[in-house]
């Protein structure tokens, strides 16, 4: 019979050497396996007397466990070896850019229009569109301004055939919306209007958001605090505002509004042109008339209107300065908004 | 208007300053648009009698002066051609100092020696004071003027010219006693009343006057002047009124007329007498009538076109300008003065008509007080005799329908509805009696209100209690957050916002633009040559004249902008109507369209980057159409459109109908363009790509997915669309997957073919498929193919 603790000796040498899993494999089997030297002694136990059995199995046995745990180490120790093998040829350079599309982004109008919205939609206003080229009468006639009215002086207009024209103004979406339903109506309509005025501060085509509350007892300390309230959480600031009476015929009593110059904080400065105020919107009182011809019921409902020029909130808030560039679309203008 | 605020306070003189008067005014309603000093700063300077003149010795175009300040008397060297004994001029003295602006330093007068004579001081011109653009000589003083009076105080000069920039219903402040009397509300002061000299003609002579549209023109004087002496000036005061109130001083009966516009708001007019035939008729124009007007223009008149006419011709257009025919000169002797009141409706729109547009006419458009005709004839005949002499004779007066005035019933309880607060009864009628309404009874409930003749724009008690409001200050009125109902509203579900399509863009990479919606009819042609276009009729210019019937032209306009400005990649869209003729209406469509161009990626240090192409804008489309839950309705099919490469073009359709395309640009365009590297352009309507369904879920199956891939050789014209169809009929219902995994064209097949490689995956709800079942499904498939195709399986 062979001697154990040489079988063992030869076997934690040959573990050692052995540099894979698999070599470690055949190692196990050629030791431990039903046909392995170590269980072939065991095996012969029975050759031995009776007396010597006990204590030459138990020096087998504990020689199977010392091969079968040597052989779990050095197999861990093997994974580990290959592991940090291969993490260190996998090493790679997070410091390179990563591989993406790149970013785009939203027109400062649609950023401006969207906040705008999301603010009056957080109020329970529903945003409402309408065509661009647009007949006089909703243009016009409906909002109060008969063809001879000197106000039609102040809307350089546009036309696409006598009687027809790029709308001036987004109020005629009041107009179609109004008489189109039922009141109340709570409604913000976002658009692209039209002037016949091109120069430093005007551009042909600009966009204006006009708001429209119809209710029963709408009072103009309601249209104060709905404009304030906008302001303040459009521009995250709580700026002074103040109510200048002036005219549009579809209102009544009709206001302009100014903030605080959010550039000088009332200050003075070349933005506010040195007066602390920035004219932002006009407003009003929806004119009897207005409602009437829209067949709204002006002894029991009434409401407010409210305009504003998108370009204008955009250039505040953002600091653009010349109103051309948001149509030149130059490409290192727009990204600055992504 | 521009007015001056001495004047003003002439009128009424509230206890505040300039910069108050400002605000007040801009918080009224009446907003001011900027102010300016009407002299330069100066001191020093005094009225001066010239005492000798004698020529300089050694300068020709100058004279050794002798002139005195009433105490000694000082040796000057002037070189103005109108320096002569007698005359009072402006003389600054040694240490007076003139400051030109704010920016400028003082120039200080000091003792000088001018061609080798002592000057001690120097004699003034109106520029030199700041009184004019420029001058011809030393500003002349009135005789009457006391030598040695400080001039600032004498002319009045620590006064300032504010320009309003009043809206078109209160035509009422375009004069000085409309404007003070909102002064006077503001201040809670009385202002001056009118004071006008009456009866004082002299003589008999009166010129007929009838009026044929009486609604047009409910009132018309007129008034004889005879022998005027044209070879005066106005006074200086006049001229310096009318000149801080922005107007130039012509000759004395414009000036006068001017004068008594900007006061009273009265717009009047003066006809040479002799230049009148028979009498004087207002009246509609005739067909076919014409008039040169005094600037020279002759306008074809329209027929509803109101005219001053006498018995034989045209001489004037109502309330817009007179004829030259009968315009004053130098040489007019007598004059027929006209204080008229035309219908706002009657002037308004005439003049801009004509393509003019003058103070009348714009006071006309806007109102002017209808009892106020009588008044403003006895103040300018007043001040016109005054300078020019001459004899007036009665007021001649015709009347046509007058309008009648508005009265209306203010209940105390709108004003509290309307406006949110309480205004106390006693200010309520103060307010309106000092805006000069008249209040015709108060049954303690509400007040009957009778509208003055110069507020055209108060007709409803809305107007009266903008009124209050804007008296009492916008400011002071409350600010409520309005009642605060409840009310949900909710977004359909089955619709995709256009912000979630805009996003999904955003995140694709695109840069989203904003273009004009008119563009230039030959980029348009060029594109769309088989389209008409929606002109403008007054464009703002020649390449901003057609409505735009695509977004395309913008894209590529802006693609080529940013191509010279050195962007070799770029990626756009933008969403917005477009404009078509169709059937004589005009259609909107809301569109969504966007243009790539450059590499599929942004520059990078990974080499594989190629140019993008059409396969890369489709996959943005295929993305955009999956937002909407349901591809199946979309269809794209092989198409040949104008701007379009024809071999890389595709119509889009949804459920049969044509929504959109997609392609290349046509190498023609591109090159008339002058675009550098190739680009590829969609558009699609926006309406049905916000179609979206419900989602709906589905049990899932427990049981395993059986896959399959199958190569095919078919003809390379043939469709892949047309293929997958086929395929999906012949793979039963439990199909759940089909995609492409592979195009081949090259030497391993024939050169008219190409080989398709199919990845089909199956899944049952109930039970595993077995391998007879797909067989069976694969058979169907290839038979069907190679019925269709003419297809054979690829080894």
């Amino acid at each position: 019979m062979a001697d154990p603790d040489s079988l063992l000796a030869e076997a934690l040498q040959a573990i050692e050497d052995s540099s894979d899993e698999k070599s470690l494999e055949s190692l196990r089997v050629h030791y431990l396996g039903k046909k392995g030297s170590l269980t072939a002694l065991l095996k012969s136990l029975g050759k031995l007397p009776a007396a010597e059995r006990p204590a030459a199995g138990e020096r087998i046995n504990v020689a199977k466990q010392q091969v079968q745990q040597s052989i779990e180490a050095r197999k861990s120790s093997l994974i580990e070896e290959s592991l940090s093998a291969q993490l260190s040829d996998e090493i790679i350079d997070v410091t390179l850019p990563g591989r993406r599309q790149s970013q785009g982004g939203l027109h400062p109008i649609t950023i401006t229009i969207d906040r705008i919205t999301s603010i009056f939609e957080s109020s329970g206003y529903d945003v409402a569109e309408g065509p661009e080229i647009e007949d006089e009468y909703h243009n016009f006639e409906a909002l109060n301004i008969p063809s001879h009215h000197p106000a039609r002086a102040m809307h350089d207009t546009f036309y696409v055939s006598p009687g027809t024209v790029l709308r001036t103004h987004t109020s005629p979406v009041q107009v179609r919306v109004m008489e189109g339903g039922k009141p109340p109506f709570r409604m913000i309509c976002p658009g692209r209007v039209y002037r016949c005025d091109s120069d430093l501060t005007h551009t042909p085509m600009f966009h204006q958001v006009e708001g429209l509350l119809i209710d029963e007892n709408v009072s103009f300390a309601y249209l104060k605090g709905t404009v304030i309230d906008f302001l303040h959480a459009y521009f995250e600031e709580e700026m002074p505002v103040r109510f200048r009476p002036s005219y549009f015929p579809f209102t009544e009593p009709s206001a302009e509004v100014d903030m605080g110059c959010v550039s000088c904080a009332g200050k003075g400065c070349r933005i506010c042109g040195h007066t602390g105020w920035l004219e932002v919107m006009g407003c009003g009182m929806v004119h009897p008339s207005v409602l009437e011809m829209s067949k709204i019921d002006a002894t029991k409902y009434n409401g407010f209107a409210f305009g504003m020029g998108v370009e204008r909130l955009a250039m505040l808030r953002y600091g653009v300065g010349d109103l051309r560039t948001y149509f030149e679309n130059d490409l290192r203008f727009l990204r600055q908004f992504n | 208007m521009i007015f001056s605020e001495q004047w003003l306070r002439e009128w009424v003189n509230p206890q505040f300053g300039t910069q108050r008067l400002i605000d007040e005014l801009t918080m009224a309603g009446l907003e001011v648009d900027g102010s300016s000093a009407v002299a330069r700063k100066f001191s020093g300077i005094v009225v001066a009698l010239v005492e000798s003149v004698e020529p300089h010795p050694d300068a020709d175009k100058l004279s050794l002066c002798s002139v005195s300040n009433g105490e000694e008397s000082f040796q000057v060297v002037s070189g103005a051609p109108n320096v002569r004994i007698g005359l009072k001029v402006p003389f600054a003295t040694l240490g007076a100092e003139i400051i030109e602006n704010d920016n400028s330093k003082p120039f200080k007068i000091k003792k000088a020696k001018i061609r080798g004579i002592e000057s001690n001081g120097m004699l003034c011109s109106a520029e030199e004071l700041g009184l004019a653009e420029s001058s011809a000589g030393l500003l002349e003083l009135a005789e009457q003027a006391e030598v040695g009076t400080n001039v600032r105080e004498y002319l009045k000069l620590d006064d300032t010219s504010i320009e309003l920039d009043l809206t078109p219903n209160r035509g009422d402040c375009l004069g000085m006693i409309g404007l003070a009397r909102e002064v006077g509300v503001i201040g809670r002061q009385d202002v001056k009343k009118l004071d006008v000299v009456e009866n004082i003609s002299t003589l008999k002579d009166e010129f007929a006057i009838s009026i044929t549209a009486k609604d047009a023109c409910p009132r018309y004087l007129g008034r004889v002047v005879r022998n005027i002496n044209l070879n005066v000036v106005s006074p200086l005061w006049m001229q310096e009124k009318l000149r801080r109130s922005g107007l130039r001083s012509i000759d004395p009966v414009v000036d006068v007329t001017n004068y008594v516009l900007m006061e009273l708001g009265q717009p009047m007019h003066a006809f040479d007498l002799n230049k009148l035939d028979g009498q004087i008729d207002v009246r509609f124009a005739a067909e076919n009538e014409k008039l040169i007007l005094l600037d020279g223009k002759e306008v074809e008149l329209t027929p509803d076109t109101l005219l001053i006419a006498d018995t034989s011709k045209a001489v004037a257009i109502a309330g817009i300008m007179g004829g030259l025919a009968t315009a004053v000169s130098n040489e007019t002797k007598d004059v027929f003065l006209e204080s008229a009141f035309f219908a706002p409706l009657a002037v308004a729109g005439k003049a801009r008509s004509y393509g003019m547009h003058t103070d009348a006419s714009h006071r006309y458009e806007r109102g002017v007080d209808y009892n106020l005709q009588r008044a403003a004839m006895e103040r300018a005949t007043q001040l016109l005799l005054e300078i020019v002499g001459g004899e007036a004779g009665p007021i001649t007066e015709a009347l046509g329908n007058l309008p009648e005035a508005a009265e209306v019933r203010l209940q105390y309880s709108s004003i509290k509805n309307l406006l949110g607060v309480e205004i106390a009864r006693d200010e309520v009628k103060d307010i309106l009696q000092r805006l000069g309404f008249e209040l015709n009874g108060d049954d303690g409930e509400s007040l009957q209100v009778l509208v003055p003749s110069f507020r055209f724009d108060v007709s409803i008690e809305a107007d009266l209690i903008e009124e209050l409001a804007r008296i009492y200050g916008y400011n002071r009125l409350p600010q409520t957050a309005g009642p605060g109902k409840q009310s949900f509203r909710s977004k359909p579900e089955s619709h995709s916002s256009l912000s979630r399509i805009r996003q999904q863009l955003v995140a694709l990479g695109y840069q989203e633009v904003v273009t004009y919606s008119f563009i230039e009819p030959s980029l348009a042609t060029i594109l769309f040559p088989e389209q008409q276009f929606i002109a403008l009729q007054n464009p703002i210019s020649a390449d901003m004249s057609v409505m735009r019937s695509s977004i395309l032209p913008g894209l590529l306009s802006t693609l080529k902008y940013n191509e010279n400005r050195q962007q070799d990649r770029v990626r756009i869209f933008e969403t917005g109507l477009v404009f078509r003729q169709k059937h004589g209406d005009i259609e909107q469509t809301a569109m969504l369209s966007g243009l790539i161009s450059g590499k599929k990626l942004p520059e990078n240090w990974n080499s594989n980057n190629v140019m993008s192409d059409f396969y890369d804008v489709k996959g943005d489309i295929e993305t955009l159409i999956s937002l909407g839950l349901e591809t199946n309705g979309y269809e794209f099919a092989a198409a040949d459109y104008s701007c379009f490469h024809s071999g890389q073009c595709a119509r889009i359709e949804k459920d049969g109908v044509a929504v959109g395309h997609v392609g290349a640009l046509h190498p023609a365009i591109q090159r008339k363009l002058g675009i550098s590297s190739s680009c590829y352009l969609f558009e699609l309507e926006l309406a049905p790509l916000q179609d979206r369904i419900l989602p709906s879920a589905a049990a899932l199956s427990k049981f395993p997915e059986v896959s399959r891939d199958l190569a095919i050789v078919v003809d390379r014209h043939s469709p892949a669309a047309d293929i997958l169809d086929n395929v999906r009929e012949n793979a039963g219902e439990f199909l759940t997957d089909l995609r492409i995994f592979d195009v081949y064209q090259g030497d391993a097949v024939a050169k008219d073919k190409k080989s398709i490689a199919l990845g089909l995956t199956w899944q049952h709800p109930s039970r595993t498929l077995s391998e007879d079942d797909i067989n069976t499904i694969i058979s169907n498939c290839v038979n069907g193919l190679q019925d269709k195709f003419n297809a054979n399986l690829r080894n």
